[in-house]
């Protein structure tokens, strides 16, 4: 079963390398993480997307917890949370395909930011399944690069995680 | 007026109530030896940085304050990872201070550099590289608040050349503030009421004690419940001594090598009490098989020890002291002497399995048995004495056949399970305590891996005793590679030896060897008569086996006996 997890952590040296270093020395997966500053900048929040059973999603968030740094684990399996990610995808774009791929890109709310003769560089923000759609959509055209930040998530309401 | 950050970390030190230094100099830390020079703070030359880091912990098991370590960057603070990663795995604190290269060649591969802290991250409970002076003061506060608080461990504290030199005003802080660090002490009251009713439905219960019992100074509890409600009481490695050995309750040592009766009894309860413990595979075996009727609560500081391996029925999580305590307390206003009663067939079934079964070796007649010599040292050492093993055969038989009677007697690499730590920790807890009875019961292998150290406990006298079964082996691997190798002793045999009477007279120690059994009960006298140091070697058959043995992998019910 796959978590999304949020870590709060003390904004210190090698808090990042703490993290990654419990995952890799433990066995545990990591799909994607993504790290960035918060509102305090005396803290960052971790946004991990991982994967086990019951037990071993359990033994991961108390082993998170108990790093030093780490201020608070929230687990968006057990809360309403909204989650997104952002992509950059770069597609061949020929004569023949240009149109299909603006088309696309309206379909998906998706914008184009880069253009050039045989390419358009397309930025797509949503959930994950919206993410794999237009990557479906647009793979037939060729796509030549990807680029993916890794989910974000947030628990919805006015209730905070600070 | 302004201190240097040398000044600031000896201060800080004598705040904390360090006593004792283990250390060994170097380019990155000189400024601090200039400091300890005249400096008001024990500090004892090692000759190998990992024994200082296995004495520190040795100080730490024996008096159950953390030990401190100095040493300098690249391969003195390299030097220290063996010990800093033994502390780990069995949760002792410890803070080690290493010297590194000045702030701005780091990175640069900087003569003698390391990155210490990022090799330590996976075997300390934290670490620290300071960045500046004004920071040095909190972080040794907060270093030794983290080793010694919570479930404890070691810290490493890593501070460039540059640090130490540089000045400033000097404050020690009164209490640490972390917001990310909070420990639970108290376990919940619903969670103990729970665990009372358990406990009063129980008809064969087992109290699974281990070390974190000794490190929460819970001893005095455990006893006590254990007493009070009849409990069948058997320990890990870890535990030994946090339970009286002649106690008719105590069931000895569980696991791999516990006896019959303990992991019967553990095969077979209908409830399994874990303190402190925390179900490794050296105790468990085959984790299907084990305790597969019980119903479990488990008491542990740590939340990540409880349901790692086993899945829990009452989970308690808090300092074993005060939850033992609790329990103790609401116990007794519910009718005690019933339950007693009704845990009499178990306790006689256990009993019984103690007769059948007992723990037992084959006397030879013209060669030492390595367990003779344990069982005699027990008999002749009394009961303050404090006993470190190395790793192997010998640190087994010391678990089975010494007599642990109080908490801190026992020394050893439990988790970790590292040869060389025995006699470096029995010289730390000697120089704790100079004035008890402190040996090291070791293997002709494993004191070969730290014996540099007799020329420190010359230096500053520390009469630790070393009794070296000797069996002219790895023993404990060449036992292995009998049963499950098929005799092919491959490079196990230790051929060629020191003489070891005459390598303690090479120190200026003095040694004794007993080849027959009638010699051994008068060469341990001689030993714990001598003054200083003293080497003890007896040697012992060759091919002896530890035994009950559980095959890795197997349930702890399907030993190999004698
Ligand atoms: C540093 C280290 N290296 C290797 C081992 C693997 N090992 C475990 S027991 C053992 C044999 C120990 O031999 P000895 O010290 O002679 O003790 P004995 O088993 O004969 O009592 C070895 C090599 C270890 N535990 N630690």
């Amino acid at each position: 079963m796959r978590h999304t997890i949020s870590v709060l952590v003390e904004n210190e040296f090698g808090v990042l390398s703490r993290v990654s270093g419990l995952f890799s020395g433990r066995g545990f997966n990591i799909e994607s993480l993504c790290v960035a500053e918060t509102i305090d900048p005396e803290t960052s929040r971790m946004t991990i997307v991982t994967s086990g059973n019951e037990q071993i999603v359990e033994q991961i968030k108390k082993q998170l917890h108990k790093l030093i740094n780490v201020i608070k684990v929230i687990d968006h399996q057990e809360i309403d949370s909204l989650e997104r990610e952002l992509a950059l995808i770069k597609v061949t774009a020929e004569a023949e395909t240009r149109a299909e791929i603006l088309r696309i890109v309206d379909i998906f709310r998706a914008r184009v930011v880069d253009v050039t003769q045989k390419s358009y560089t397309v930025e797509i923000t949503g959930d994950e399944n919206k993410v794999a759609a237009i990557i479906e959509m647009l793979r037939p055209m060729g796509i030549k690069e990807l680029v993916r930040t890794g989910k974000v998530a947030m628990g919805r309401g006015s209730k905070t995680a600070k | 007026m302004k201190k240097t950050g040398a000044q600031i970390l000896l201060e800080s030190l004598r705040l904390e109530g360090a006593d004792i230094i283990f250390g060994y100099p170097g380019g990155a830390v000189l400024d601090v030896y200039d400091e300890l020079f005249n400096f008001p703070i024990k500090h004892i030359l090692v000759r190998h940085e990992q024994a200082a880091v296995h004495a520190a912990d040795g100080y730490a098991r024996a008096t159950g304050r953390p030990g401190v370590c100095l040493v300098t960057s690249g391969p003195g603070a390299t030097n220290t990872v063996t010990g800093i990663a033994t502390a780990y795995m069995d949760s002792i604190p410890i803070v080690v201070f290493s010297g590194q290269v000045p702030s701005a060649l780091i990175g640069n591969d900087a003569f003698q550099e390391a990155d210490i802290v990022g090799i330590t991250r996976p075997c300390t409970k934290h670490n620290y590289l300071v960045k500046d002076v004004a920071d040095l003061a909190r972080i040794i506060k907060e270093a030794f608040y983290l080793a010694t608080t919570g479930r404890p461990g070691p810290v490493l504290v890593d501070i460039p050349k540059d640090v130490l030199r540089a000045a400033t005003t000097f404050h020690y802080p009164d209490e640490v503030k972390m917001r990310s660090y909070n420990p639970t002490y108290k376990g919940h009251p619903g969670q103990i009421v729970k665990a009372v009713k358990l406990i009063l439905k129980s008809r064969q219960p087992v109290a699974y004690v281990g070390g974190g019992t000794i490190l929460s100074e819970a001893a005095l509890e455990l006893t006590e419940f254990s007493r009070l409600l009849t409990i069948p009481t058997t320990t890990t490695l870890m535990g030994l001594g946090a339970f009286p050995e002649d106690d008719p309750l105590s069931m000895g040592m569980l696991g791999m090598h516990g006896t019959y009766r303990a992991n019967m009894a553990v095969t077979e309860c209908d409830l399994l009490i874990a303190i402190g413990a925390r179900f490794d595979d050296r105790v468990t075996g085959n984790l299907e098989k084990f305790a597969p009727n019980a119903k479990i609560i488990h008491i542990d500081i740590d939340p990540t020890s409880i349901s790692k391996n086993v899945k829990v029925d009452v989970p308690i999580v808090g300092d074993v002291k005060d939850v033992l305590g609790n329990i103790i307390k609401t116990i007794v206003e519910e009718d005690i002497e019933a339950y007693k009663k009704s845990l009499q067939p178990w306790n006689k079934q256990i009993h019984e399995w103690k007769a059948t079964y007992p723990l037992a070796y084959k006397k030879k007649k013209n060669i030492i048995n390595p367990q003779y010599v344990v069982e005699k040292i027990s008999e002749l050492a009394g009961e303050d004495a404090i006993i470190s093993t190395e790793v192997g055969q010998n640190q087994m038989w010391t678990a089975q056949y010494y007599k642990f009677m109080k908490p801190r007697t026992f020394l050893t690499s439990g988790g970790l399970g590292t040869m060389g730590y025995g006699f470096p920790a029995a010289m730390g807890a000697q120089a704790a305590f100079p004035d008890r009875l402190v040996i090291d019961i070791a293997g002709d292998g494993s004191i070969q891996m730290n014996i540099q150290e007799l020329a420190t406990v010359m230096q500053y006298r520390l009469p630790v005793k070393i009794a070296i079964l000797n069996n002219h082996f790895l023993g404990m691997v060449r036992q292995w590679q009998e049963l499950f190798y098929d005799k092919k002793y491959s490079y196990t045999c230790m051929q060629v030896q020191p003489d070891y009477v005459k390598l303690a007279e090479a120190y200026g120690a003095k040694g004794f060897r007993a080849t027959k059994v009638e010699e051994v009960e008068a060469v341990i006298k001689k030993g714990f008569a001598t003054d200083g140091p003293v080497i003890m070697e007896f040697v012992v058959a060759k091919e002896e086996d530890v035994y009950p043995m559980v095959p890795a992998g197997a349930p702890i019910s399907e030993m190999l006996l004698v």
